[in-house]
C-alpha cells in the first residue's frame, strides 16, 4: 500500500498528520456550536479593524500612529459629533482614532504575550516532561510557586521592578503566563513519550533532540496552542487593567485601558447631567468587553479539548 | 483520627518549601534594582546629603553582600515584621498592613459568601434546567461576568448609582460617620465598621458603612461568580448522570431530594477545590475595585504604591497575596481530607 510505504519513508500524508486532524476537529467543533461561531465572528471583526486601522482612522503622516491625535488642549471632553464619531476625551484626544488603533494595540499585546509565554512554556514543559528527573522537579516547583500569586498582582510587582510602560507590561505578563503552558506541554509530552512510535524512533537510534522535535512535540503541542490562543482575551484584559492602574501605556497612547483611565475624572458627569461624559468610559469599555467576550465564547467550546474523555480518535 | 493528624502534619510540612519559594521569588524581583537604587528606598528625599548617605546605607544593610546573605538578612527582617518603608503612605509597610486590613476584610466577609452562594445557585439552576432558558440565561450571565473588565463595571456602577442616583457613594464612610468613628465615645473592636457599629449600637454608622460597601461588593460578585457557576454546572451535570442518582430516582425519591440530598453533595467537591483560584481572583478584583471606589484598603494601597514606585509596598502586598493563597489552599485541603477519607488515607 502506498500509504504504508510513505510512512516507512517518514512521510505522513497530510490527512493523517496530527495537526491536520486536530485542525479538522477544531473547525468541526466551531461549526457545531453557535456560541463559538459568534465568538469567531467577533474576533474576526476585530481582526479586520486591526488590519485596516490605517484606512479606517488614517494617522497623520510622520507621527507615531499609536499616539492619538489631539484637537486642542481643553481638558473637558467633547461628546460625539460628525467630526469625532466617538467624541474626544480629556485633553481632546480623538476617541474614535484611539479605539480603532487600540484594537491593534490589543492584538499586539495579546499575540506578543501569548507567543512569548508559549515559547518559554513549551520549551521548559517539553524538557521537563521528556527528560524528567531533577530538571522536571525544579521546573515544576517553579511553576508551583508562580501559581501561588494572582497573575495581576505578580505582574504589578514585575512592572514596578522593570519600570512603567506597555513593553514592560508585555514582559511581565509573559513571565506570569508561561507556567500554564509549561504544565500543559509537560502533561502532553508525558502521554506521548510512552507511544510505540517514540519507542521505535529511540530503537533506531534517533537523538533526543530529533525525537522531541519530530515525534513528541508535533503530537502533543496542539491542545497547548489552542488553549494559549484562547488566552489572548484574558491577557488583553489583564494588560488593560494594568494600563488602567497607570502602569501600562502612557497618556495619549491608543490603548483601551488607558482610554478608560483617562476618563476617570469624568465619571460623575456635571451638575444636572450625570451622563454628560458617558462616551469617555462607555465606548472603550464596550471595545474591551466585546473583544474579551469574543475570545471567551470561542474558548468556551474548546475548554473540553483538554478533556481526553470528550476527545475522539 | 490518627490518620487525620498525620495528614495535617504532612501537609503543614509541605507548605514550608512553597512559602520559602514564594519568598525567594519576591526577593528576586527586588534584586532587579542595583544596590544604589535599593539604598535610595531607605533614604527618600534629601539631595546631596542623601547621595552621600547611600554608600553608608549600602554598607549598613549589607546591600553589596552576596545574594544568599542578602536573602537571609531580608528573610530575617520579614519574619520580624520589618517590611520596609512605604513612601506612598509615609509609614512603615507593617503599619500600613495593620491599618488597612480591616477595610479589605470587611469587603471580603460580605463579598466572598455572596460570590460563592450566587455561583452555586446559578450553577445548580443551569444544570437542572440544562439547555432550557434558565440555563441559557445563567450561562450568558456567567460568560458576560467572565469577560467584563472589573475596572469598567466598577466605573459604570459608580456613574449610575452615585453619579446619577446618589445612592451609594465611594469611599468607606461619609464625613459625618467619619467624625463619629474618630470621636472619643467610639470603641473600635475590630476596625470593621459594620461590626463595630453593631457593637457600639450606632445605626447611623452601620447604614452608612453598608451604603459604602454595597457597590464594591456588588462589583466583585458580578465579575467573581462566573467561575464557580461554570464548575458547579458541569460537576452537577456529571453527578446527575451517575448510577446512584438513577437508583435514587427509580426508588421513587422526589427529584428535589435527589438533587439536594444526593447529587449536590458530591457535586460540591470540585467547587471546594476551586477555593485557591477563587482567592486569587478575589485579590485581583479587590485591587481594582478598591481603587475605583476609593475604598482605602490593602488593594487600593497596592495599586497606588505601584504607580508611585513604592516598591516595598508592592512587594509586601505580593508576598501577602502569595501567603494568603498558600494558606487558603492548605485549609481547603484539610477540609477536603476531613470530608473525604480517601484523600488522607490514600
Amino acid at each position: 500500500m502506498a500509504g504504508s510505504k510513505e510512512k516507512e519513508l517518514g512521510r505522513v500524508p497530510l490527512r493523517e498528520r496530527a495537526w491536520f486532524k486536530e485542525l479538522v476537529f477544531t473547525l468541526k467543533r466551531i461549526r457545531e456550536s453557535p456560541l463559538s461561531l459568534a465568538g469567531l465572528t467577533i474576533v474576526a471583526f476585530f481582526a479586520i479593524i486591526a488590519i485596516f486601522a490605517p484606512l479606517i482612522a488614517p494617522p497623520q503622516p510622520g507621527r507615531d500612529p499609536y499616539v492619538m491625535p489631539r484637537h486642542g488642549y481643553l481638558a473637558t471632553p467633547k461628546p460625539p459629533s460628525d467630526e469625532f464619531p466617538f467624541g474626544t476625551t480629556e485633553g481632546q484626544y480623538d476617541m474614535f482614532y484611539g479605539c480603532i488603533w487600540g484594537t491593534r494595540t490589543a492584538f499586539r499585546v495579546g499575540l506578543l504575550v501569548v507567543g512569548g509565554a508559549l515559547a518559554i512554556g513549551v520549551t521548559l514543559g517539553a524538557l521537563s516532561g521528556y527528560f524528567g528527573g531533577i530538571l522536571d522537579e525544579i521546573i515544576m516547583r517553579i511553576t508551583d510557586i508562580m501559581y501561588a500569586f494572582p497573575g495581576l498582582i505578580l505582574a504589578m510587582a514585575f512592572v514596578t521592578a522593570f519600570g512603567v510602560g506597555l513593553d514592560n507590561v508585555i514582559k511581565a505578563l509573559i513571565l506570569v503566563g508561561w507556567p500554564t503552558y509549561a504544565r500543559l506541554t509537560r502533561a502532553g509530552v508525558l502521554q506521548v513519550r510512552q507511544e510505540d512510535y517514540v519507542e521505535a524512533a529511540r530503537a533506531i537510534g534517533a537523538s533526543n533532540a530529533r525525537i522531541l522535535l519530530k515525534h513528541v512535540l508535533p503530537n502533543s503541542i496542539y491542545p497547548v496552542v489552542i488553549v494559549s490562543t484562547l488566552d489572548i482575551g484574558s491577557m488583553v484584559l489583564t494588560a488593560a487593567a494594568l494600563s488602567f492602574l497607570g502602569l501600562g501605556a502612557p497618556i495619549g497612547y491608543a490603548d483601551w485601558g488607558q482610554l478608560i483611565s483617562m476618563s476617570r475624572n469624568w465619571i460623575l458627569g456635571e451638575a444636572g447631567n450625570p451622563f454628560a461624559y458617558w462616551h469617555t468610559y462607555t465606548i472603550p469599555g464596550i471595545f474591551i468587553f466585546t473583544f474579551v467576550l469574543g475570545w471567551n465564547l470561542l474558548g468556551d467550546a474548546f475548554r473540553d479539548i483538554l478533556d481526553p474523555t470528550l476527545r475522539r480518535r | 483520627m490518627g490518620g487525620m493528624r498525620t495528614y495535617i502534619i504532612r501537609r503543614l510540612l509541605l507548605i514550608i518549601p512553597t512559602l520559602l519559594g514564594v519568598s525567594i521569588l519576591v526577593f528576586s524581583v527586588s534584586m532587579v534594582f542595583s544596590p544604589e537604587e535599593r539604598a535610595a528606598l531607605y533614604v527618600g528625599e534629601g539631595g546631596f546629603k542623601a547621595a552621600a548617605r547611600i554608600q553608608a546605607i549600602i554598607k549598613k544593610y549589607g546591600l553589596d553582600q552576596p545574594v544568599y546573605v542578602q536573602y537571609y538578612n531580608w528573610l530575617k527582617n520579614v519574619l520580624q515584621g520589618n517590611l520596609g518603608w512605604s513612601k506612598s503612605l509615609n509609614i512603615p509597610v507593617a503599619r500600613a498592613f495593620t491599618e488597612l486590613w480591616p477595610a479589605s476584610v470587611e469587603i471580603a466577609i460580605y463579598a466572598a459568601p455572596l460570590i460563592v452562594i450566587t455561583g452555586i445557585v446559578l450553577g445548580r439552576i443551569s444544570a437542572v434546567h440544562r439547555d432550557r432558558w434558565p440555563d441559557h440565561i445563567s450561562r450568558i450571565f456567567a460568560i458576560v461576568g467572565w469577560s467584563l473588565p472589573t475596572f469598567w463595571s466598577a466605573i459604570v456602577l459608580l456613574a449610575i448609582f452615585y453619579g446619577a442616583l446618589g445612592w451609594f457613594p465611594p469611599g468607606r464612610l461619609s464625613p459625618e460617620a467619619q467624625s463619629i468613628v474618630h470621636s472619643a465615645e467610639w470603641v473600635s473592636y475590630t476596625g470593621l465598621y459594620t461590626i463595630d457599629a453593631i457593637l457600639n449600637r450606632n445605626l447611623f454608622v452601620f447604614v452608612d458603612a453598608l451604603r459604602h460597601l454595597f457597590l464594591p461588593v456588588l462589583n466583585l460578585v458580578i465579575v467573581g461568580n462566573a467561575g464557580i457557576m461554570r464548575v458547579m454546572r458541569s460537576s452537577l451535570l456529571e453527578e446527575l448522570h451517575k448510577e446512584y442518582v438513577m437508583a435514587a430516582r427509580t426508588k421513587g425519591v422526589p427529584e428535589k431530594a435527589v438533587i439536594n440530598k444526593h447529587a449536590m453533595r458530591n457535586a460540591m467537591i470540585p467547587v471546594v477545590t476551586m477555593a485557591g483560584v477563587l482567592v486569587a481572583g478575589f485579590l485581583t478584583g479587590l485591587v481594582i475595585t478598591e481603587t475605583v471606589f476609593e475604598f482605602k484598603g490593602l488593594g487600593y494601597w497596592a495599586a497606588h504604591a505601584a504607580t508611585q514606585l513604592d516598591f516595598p509596598a508592592v512587594l509586601a502586598f505580593a508576598l501577602f497575596s502569595g501567603i494568603v493563597f498558600v494558606v487558603s489552599n492548605l485549609l481547603v485541603d484539610i477540609l477536603y481530607a476531613y470530608l473525604d477519607p480517601r484523600i488522607r488515607l490514600g
